[in-house]
């Protein structure tokens, strides 16, 4: 394959795990939002990327909806909720920004040496993709688990989807059936979260997922 | 004649759609219920055509002999929790827990629920699956939330969050399966149907399967509920409508324990790979321990049978990862005994908590004496589930232990001692809840004993006598296993 496709693929590759460092050190909520929408719209780039090379025009779809979807119209309608709700205001992470941020370079580091060494049948391009792929999974994690906040639980977990788009176009070939459905699950997954952000505030008035805790079930 | 299975392959996908379909339409009286009913019985007639006849391995679908125990068992459950939610949704709409709104949305996501169950059941394709097993965790995870309660919401909202974290980590290892698949079978489709993959799989790169294995054993065990990925199943189940405590106990963990052998059977085809089992032990050991002992600190009496699922479920994982004939043998047995034995604790439990008013096991007391049929019920799913014998569990927990001291002596002490502790509880427990000085209102239940009779039943039966037919099947599909 052509060196400067690779190098191409590899910029956006790597820009989506930058991106992700980005979300873990968002301090408002609006910030958290923006850096998401920018997360998608270089995966789409990347997918995108991946349909020219790969001369994969089903691909182009994948990238359509990440576009679309996931860089406008999630974004507007996390915009509005956070307006609606009144919680522009700065979000207090479980643990401090540089301990999550050194935590996230181990978890780089971690998917790195766990993939790199067993993908090397599997193609230049699809082994340094999925050592990517799991580091923006990774980072997603570690994003779910250091907030509190709902809005950016979610965030977390549109941007482990954003790294399995990234690792499903780099196997090459594979079916259209993962494509879509990792789109149409986002999407249902979004109506069950507004779903929820609407319960929340009707019983809450609050999004901090700190709140609900007091509601455990069972105290012990 | 291959064509009655393809028929019934199609009608039991096609029912639960259009009836979820329906009853998302229809407006709310009465009938939707026993159309739920309706449609769940159909569904069960169909799947059990497949025992007979079954259509030849297309692209998407597969029906093997693995997969028809599985539906049929789950078709089955599906039919009397639907019978049992019919009269436990009543009461709720009375007592005004639940709204005719919710109502439709509560039958339409049962039969969306029981659609994504089927076909992850059905698929001969690792994506469509992962598919499936997606939608069926969305349903669920809405229907959870469904009282809109504090803690329902917050029962909903971490299963939600920890389904969808599994859910992930099971697309990366499908993704791992397919790129060891591709170089070997080629792109397309095939590389990712199940019955090319067993075939060929002694060729794949054994590393990637290696690592997807453990991507998808802690993906699909999250929805498992293996300790320590467990954390959401107690709230689920305590918090939702019983009915899906019953559905998701007896059904749902089934459908992922299922996922989790299909890509066993992948990993035991290629010689050079990780040997699954001892992974497998481990959680299964793990969950079972841990689900025993914490099982005396419950004072939620749906709580409580939620932590004895997962005790169940450690013990069934356990029995598929020592594998052997035997093993695989008492696995299916307990995990169709205790899906039966379960959601018959569950339908007794609803109704009593609807007539009592309460689930804190504290303020029941004496259920003999002021609900006799329930109580006795109760008592009799509850001796059914800690394996006394002569239930069909305790016959399934004697081969397991007995099968493991053959080959390692340690782990048989271990899951013994977990199953004894498990039993002290729950009768320690039963003994308060079922006897006694009755507490609380004694005002009659308007339940519907069939479920719980045809339950019980069954695992009375099955623990005095297995079915040759039966016996010899089971023997089959657990020598395919191993």
């Amino acid at each position: 394959m052509d060196q400067l496709a690779l190098d191409v693929a590899h910029l956006f590759a790597g820009g989506l795990v930058l991106v992700s460092f980005m979300l873990l050190y968002q301090d408002r909520m609006t910030g958290i939002v923006n850096t998401f929408a920018l997360h998608a719209l270089v995966v789409s780039l990347s997918v995108a990327w991946q349909a020219y090379i790969q001369h994969a025009p089903h691909l182009y779809i994948t990238a359509a909806i990440a576009l679309v979807v996931k860089a406008f119209v999630i974004p507007l309608a996390l915009h509005q909720i956070i307006v609606r709700l009144g919680i522009h205001r700065t979000i207090e992470p479980v643990v401090g920004v540089g301990l999550t941020m050194l935590a996230g370079i181990g978890l780089v580091a971690l998917s790195v040496m766990v993939m790199l060494p067993i993908t090397a049948t599997a193609g230049t391009l699809a082994r340094e993709d999925l050592a990517f792929a799991l580091s923006v999974v990774l980072l997603g994690l570690l994003m779910m688990i250091s907030r509190r906040n709902a809005v950016s639980q979610v965030i977390g977990f549109m941007s482990i989807e954003n790294g399995l788009i990234l690792a499903a176009t780099g196997a090459k070939g594979m079916p259209l059936v993962v494509e879509i459905s990792v789109a149409f699950s986002i999407l249902i997954a979004l109506i069950v979260i507004g779903v929820f952000l609407f319960r929340i505030r009707e019983r809450f008035e609050t999004v901090d997922i700190h709140e609900l805790h007091e509601y455990r079930g069972e105290q012990p | 004649m291959t064509d009655l299975g393809a028929i019934a392959v199609g009608t039991v996908l096609t029912i639960p759609a259009v009836a979820a379909a329906l009853l998302a339409l229809l407006p709310d009286d009465r009938t939707t219920a026993r159309l739920n009913v309706l449609a769940t019985l159909m569904t069960f007639a169909a799947a059990a055509v497949l025992f007979v006849e079954r259509p030849a391995p297309g692209r998407y679908l597969i029906v093997d002999d693995l997969n028809v125990v599985f539906i049929v068992l789950s078709t089955f459950v599906g039919v009397t929790t639907s019978v049992f939610s019919g009269s436990y949704i009543a009461h709720e709409l009375e007592t005004g827990r639940l709204t005719p709104a919710y109502l439709r949305f509560y039958h339409a996501m049962y039969q969306t629920l029981m659609f994504g169950m089927n076909l992850a059941l059905l698929s001969n394709n690792v994506g469509l699956m992962w598919v499936a097993v997606e939608l069926a965790t969305l349903t669920t995870v809405l229907m959870v939330g469904i009282y809109r309660t504090p803690a329902a919401l917050e029962a909903a909202w971490k299963y939600f969050l920890l389904g969808s974290v599994g859910i992930a980590l099971a697309l990366f290892g499908t993704i791992l399966v397919y790129l060891a698949a591709h170089s070997v079978v080629g792109e397309g489709l095939d590389a990712m149907a199940w019955n090319v993959l067993v075939e060929r799989a002694q060729a794949f790169d054994p590393a990637l399967l290696n690592l997807s294995f453990v991507f998808l054993l802690l993906g699909y065990g999250t929805k498992v509920g293996l300790v320590p990925l467990h954390a959401w199943l107690p709230d689920a189940h305590a918090e939702g409508p019983t009915p899906i405590s019953a559905v998701l106990s007896g059904l749902l963990l089934n459908v992922a324990l299922f996922a989790v052998l299909r890509f066993k059977s992948i990993m035991s085809a290629n010689p050079a790979a990780l040997a699954p089992g001892p992974l497998m032990v481990a959680l299964g050991l793990l969950s079972a321990m841990f689900a025993a002992f914490m099982l005396y600190r419950r004072h939620d009496i749906k709580r409580m049978f939620a932590y004895s699922s997962i005790e169940h479920m450690g013990i069934i994982t356990f029995a598929f990862g020592m594998g052997g004939p035997l093993a695989n043998f008492a696995g299916l047995l307990h995990m169709t005994m205790h899906s039966l034995t379960k959601s018959a604790i569950f339908f007794c439990v609803g109704h009593i908590a609807q007539v009592k008013g309460t689930q804190q096991m504290s303020e029941i007391r004496g259920l003999t004496v002021s609900h006799p049929v329930l109580g006795w019920s109760l008592a009799l799913g509850v001796v059914a589930i800690v394996g006394l014998p002569p239930m069909g569990i305790f016959m399934s927990e004697f081969l397991i232990v007995t099968s493991t001291f053959a080959r390692a002596p340690a782990l048989a002490v271990l899951l013994g001692l977990s199953i004894l502790v498990a039993l002290g509880a729950l009768l320690l427990r039963l003994n308060g809840l079922a006897f006694g000085e009755p507490l609380g209102s004694d005002r009659p239940a308007t339940a519907s004993f069939v479920p719980i009779f045809a339950h019980l039943g069954l695992v009375v039966v099955a623990g005095i006598w297995l079915p040759p037919v039966l016996v010899a099947w089971f023997q089959h599909v657990a020598a395919l296993l191993s």
